[in-house]
């Protein structure tokens, strides 16, 4: 009877994490193998879930119309810039704000909250003007530094948090055993906080591969890849809209993939 | 050569003063405990001394180099912390050789001193591990191996067995001190428990209220308490305190308690003009099933067997007295007995300022203590 009773909430587990699963996998699979279709499979009713042929027509068709490829390096490099300058800021940020108590902390945390408060479509005007003004519009600097705005706050407070787990005890013992200070964070603090900072450069990238409204208003010729396809959305064909999905999916998945080594890195513990 | 001298040391968090004017000095190669309850400034004195918070103001010698202003890698310090504080990011083995790869010797030189720490500490067979596949005491194991694998002059040890179960405790008591004893380090060892300070250090300090109150070797500190704090926070029981007077002078001067009085053949010059306190151990009172002279009469509250001795709680007119009796003596509640308090193992405290008044007439236990080697 209990036995029966366990097997059945096994099942029903079961089943509840095979629609969430399907929910999130099947429009996921579709992209891909529309991405991966002849012209005329895309337009067939019924679909077809099984693709017949694989080919890269449509693929070709997208990489090959104007300045989609160019549009993807741009992402890749506001990507990067934002990830690399939000670490290097964020995680010492984060670091200070766990370990020392001074004046005005409090409210510096309470401020990186509230810059998440204004809406983009409130600072937009004012904040195109500016970059117009200071002449870097329509560079991938220019996005790179709006992104790197909005993600910034929030890794500082993830790393915060994190370091904040970590017992300072380590550290005191890595400088009894011969660390300066820095050495101290660098040996010991910094690698324990890894899946923390790797849980933050996950984000930090979706966050700018996918954003789409700042860099639609601050470039103009020079679009990253969301901005592109928006700006292109109307007029283009359905093909050429699948394989623009599959684009802006398949990067942060693969990104995700070799994040989640140190995302899940539990040092002897038995990782599930 | 690394014996130990804080001068003057003080150190203040806002306006609290966790240590306030310490001066003491470690000799070469012997075992210090710094003893006394939570917030008394042990931990922040060691704390100062490994560099690990600065000091206020006084200075701090470690051989003859001032270390008051060198960070703690340069203090040639070894620490072993109360959470163990093992790299949970490292295996064993790569948390023995942390000290020695910072002190960048070579790697045979490291692989032969890891054994030899691991060795020393039965957890050859762990080194392999990470932190969280093992046990709390196979966890201080490491944390001990690792300070000594660097060969610090000094061990610095804060309440290293305190997060240890009772029985494992006793059993990493006895084999540390062991240890400590083959090496050759100056050891300063902080605990709040008197039982691990008598058994297992050269000298105590028994600190309280960011000061040293007393300094002594453990029988001293146990027998011949420099305060009533002293005598009441060393030894289980504690000691016990009466309030007494004495009348009378010369060899025939006579104790009054509040149970009885009796007759004390000391010199009781030195006890003119305090307020008294009578100071005596449990196991320094005799117990008698009948009156005879200079007994002083007490009822049995509560009668506690031990096993090895029977601990009895007695009240005796106002005061309250724990008294430690044979293991084969039961005296039942609510009877009656009658104490011999042994007048050389009575100890006088002022009973405003709590200090010790020194008759000479005390037997002190260093006097009559047997070494055998």
């Amino acid at each position: 009877m209990a036995l029966q009773q366990i097997r059945i909430g096994r099942a029903l587990a079961y089943v509840a994490a095979l629609a969430v699963s399907a929910f999130i996998l099947a429009p996921i699979y579709l992209i891909t193998i529309s991405a991966f279709s002849t012209f005329d499979a895309i337009y067939e009713y019924p679909r077809q879930l099984v693709p017949r042929d694989v080919s890269t027509d449509t693929m070709s068709l997208f990489l090959h119309s104007d300045g989609i490829v160019d549009s993807l390096r741009r992402s890749a490099i506001v990507a990067a810039i934002t990830i690399v300058v939000c670490l290097a800021i964020g995680t010492p940020a984060g670091y200070a704000l766990a370990r020392f108590s001074f004046r005005g902390a409090d409210p510096f945390q309470l401020a990186l909250v509230s810059t998440r408060a204004f809406p983009l479509i409130i600072i937009a005007v004012p904040l195109a003007v500016t970059y117009l003004r200071v002449g870097i519009d329509d560079t991938v600097y220019g996005v790179a530094m709006a992104h790197i705005a909005f993600t910034l706050p929030l890794t500082v407070l993830v790393t915060a948090s994190v370091f904040a787990g970590i017992s300072y005890e380590l550290e005191e013992a890595a400088m009894t055993l011969g660390c300066n200070r820095f050495s101290a964070f660098r040996r010991v603090a910094l690698p324990l906080a890894l899946p923390g900072v790797a849980a933050s450069a996950i984000f930090i990238f979706v966050t700018s591969w996918n954003e789409v409204f700042a860099a639609a208003i601050l470039t103009f010729r020079n679009r990253t890849l969301p901005a592109q396809l928006l700006a292109a959305l109307d007029a283009s064909p359905l093909p050429h809209r699948l394989a623009g999905g599959f684009f802006l999916l398949a990067p942060a998945l693969v990104v995700i993939f070799f994040i989640r080594k140190y995302l899940l890195t539990t040092w002897g513990r038995v990782a599930r | 050569m690394a014996d130990i001298r804080f001068e003057g040391v003080h150190k203040t968090f806002g306006s609290f003063a966790a240590v306030d004017g310490v001066d003491l000095e470690v000799k070469d190669g012997e075992f210090m405990v710094l003893l006394g309850p939570s917030g008394c400034g042990k931990t922040t004195l060691l704390r100062c001394l490994a560099g690990l918070e600065r000091v206020d103001d006084g200075r701090v010698y470690i051989g003859d180099r001032d270390a008051t202003d060198l960070p703690p890698r340069r203090r040639r310090i070894a620490m072993v912390f109360q959470s163990y504080a093992v790299f949970p990011h490292m295996k064993v083995y790569d948390n023995i050789a942390f000290g020695l790869r910072m002190q960048k010797e070579k790697k045979p030189v490291i692989e032969e001193r890891v054994r030899s720490a691991a060795e020393l500490l039965h957890i050859e067979e762990l080194l392999d591990r990470y932190s969280s596949q093992l046990s709390g005491g196979q966890r201080q194991r490491v944390a001990v191996a690792r300070a000594m694998a660097t060969k610090a002059e000094v061990l610095l040890m804060d309440e290293p067995l305190s997060n240890l179960d009772a029985l494992l405790r006793l059993e990493m008591r006895a084999e540390l001190k062991t240890l400590l004893q083959s090496l050759d380090a100056t050891t300063i060892y902080v605990t709040h428990d008197q039982i691990e300070a008598l058994s297992m250090g050269d000298r105590i300090a028994v600190m309280n209220k960011g000061r040293i109150v007393q300094l002594g070797n453990p029988l001293e500190v146990y027998d011949n308490p420099a305060d009533t704090f002293v005598g009441g926070f060393i030894g289980t029981p504690p000691m016990n305190f009466l309030e007494a007077k004495v009348s009378g002078s010369g060899a025939a001067s006579i104790i009054e308690v509040s149970g009885g009085s009796f007759e004390f053949p000391g010199d009781v010059a030195a006890l003119a003009g305090h307020n008294l306190l009578l100071g005596i151990r449990a196991e320094a009172i005799g117990v008698e099933t009948a009156t005879a002279e200079g007994l002083v009469r007490a009822k049995v509250i509560v009668l506690e067997p031990l096993g090895s001795h029977n601990l009895l709680t007695v009240r005796c007119g106002a005061d309250m007295l724990k008294v430690s009796i044979s293991a084969n003596l039961f005296p039942l509640a609510d009877s009656d007995v009658w104490l011999r308090l042994e007048p050389a193992r009575i100890r006088w405290m002022d009973r405003d300022t709590g200090t010790a008044i020194h008759t000479g007439a005390e037997q002190l236990a260093t006097e009559t203590a047997v070494v055998i080697s």
